[in-house]
């Protein structure tokens, strides 16, 4: 009776609903601080390299960037089985987007750690 | 008052049209929507639409009136006409059989999914079985339900999936079901329920809410759904 799909992140519809309301407490978490950060703080390149310096700041960041990553794939997979009824085409952009959000992570970690 | 009529029969016609027709109300008396639709039918006895009980209690006369879906029976056209014009389109969403007649077999077949009848595995009594005054008052807002689809067919979710999404009819019911105290069968409800797709493509837009002629909320009865399913998860 039930439907899932091996491009869904998570195994079942309270999987994907959990993900999708945590990372998005994340991302607020996320967003709310650097608002904090910059309207507190005369932001120059000193204060910026000494913000991302701190190792929990890292960590904060790749959570976020995590996020990102798990939020959108969540929202794409389902925005594609909405709109895109064959299935090539939609395993197409789900595959591009994973991939895109993969990218987007190992790229940023290296950026966070000067890799 | 002009009334547009959806009109379209497979047998003869390539493509769905509207046709006018002009309708005399009479002098200070309000009618229903199928009170019209009777007159027009007066004049072309070919129209094609359902009606039983004539007073919102069997379903049947659900249609899209000026956009919005709804009972023709206990819609007053005061309610709907604007500029002295009154759209009847079918419900949206599901195949026309003709004229206003929809084909409901996919809004059936996510009603069957939810098991809508209690299953009790414990040996019977010998008379019956006993629910509590305050049990009982939790299926209030559920059991009314007519099954007359104008939520379903006003769920851009279940436009999209009507063949997965379960729609706001069939979860409403599949929620009477979990509330109720004489089901055994809630594990077995759960877990059939929680795909990406059953309960969860509602997006909580209420426009089964604020269509339903009987006042009910499906949108909370989901909301209730999504609880038990996420009690089950943690
Ligand atoms: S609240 Fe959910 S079920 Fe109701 S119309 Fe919106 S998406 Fe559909
Ligand atoms: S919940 Fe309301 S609108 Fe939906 S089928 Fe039942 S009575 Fe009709
Ligand atoms: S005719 Fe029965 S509900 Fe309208």
């Amino acid at each position: 009776m039930g439907m899932n799909s091996v491009t869904n992140i998570g195994r079942n519809g309270i999987q994907d609903w959990i993900i999708q309301r945590v990372t998005a407490y994340v991302l607020a978490l996320y967003t709310l601080f650097l608002l904090g950060f910059f309207v507190t703080t005369d932001v120059d390149y000193q204060a910026w390299s000494a913000l991302f310096a701190q190792g929990w700041f890292k960590i904060f960041s790749l959570l976020a960037l995590l996020s990102i990553a798990g939020h959108a794939w969540v929202g794409l997979w389902t925005v594609s089985t909405d709109y895109i009824k064959s299935a090539m085409p939609r395993f197409l952009l789900q595959a591009a987007c994973v991939l895109v959000m993969f990218v987007y992570v190992v790229w940023g970690i290296q950026i966070l750690w000067g890799l | 008052m002009l009334v547009s009529l959806y009109r379209y029969n497979p047998e003869t016609d390539n493509a769905p049209y509207m046709q006018d027709v002009e309708i005399e109300l009479p002098e200070g008396k309000d009618l229903m929507v199928l009170d019209v639709l009777a007159l027009a039918k007066e004049k072309d006895p070919t129209v094609a639409f359902r009606r039983s009980c004539r007073e919102g209690v069997c379903g049947s006369d659900g249609m899209n009136m000026n956009g919005k879906n709804g009972l023709a029976c206990i819609t007053p056209v005061s309610d709907v006409v604007k500029n002295n014009k009154l759209v009847l389109r079918p419900l949206p969403g599901l195949p026309v059989i003709r004229d206003l007649v929809v084909d409901m077999g996919l809004f059936y077949k996510q009603y069957e999914k939810v098991m809508p009848y209690l299953v009790n595995d414990n040996p019977a009594p010998a008379i019956e079985r006993l629910q509590s005054p305050e049990d009982r008052e939790k299926l209030d807002g559920l059991y009314e339900c007519i099954l007359c689809a104008c939520c379903s067919t006003a769920c851009p979710s279940f436009w999209w999936n009507p063949d997965k999404f379960i729609g706001p009819s069939g979860l409403l019911q599949a929620y009477r079901f979990l509330a109720d105290s004489r089901d055994t069968a809630q594990a077995e409800r759960l877990a059939n329920l929680d795909d990406p797709f059953s309960v969860f493509r509602c997006r909580g837009i209420m426009n089964c809410v604020s269509v339903c002629p009987k006042g009910l909320n499906p949108t909370k009865a989901i909301g209730h759904i999504r609880n038990l399913l996420l009690q089950r998860a943690t």
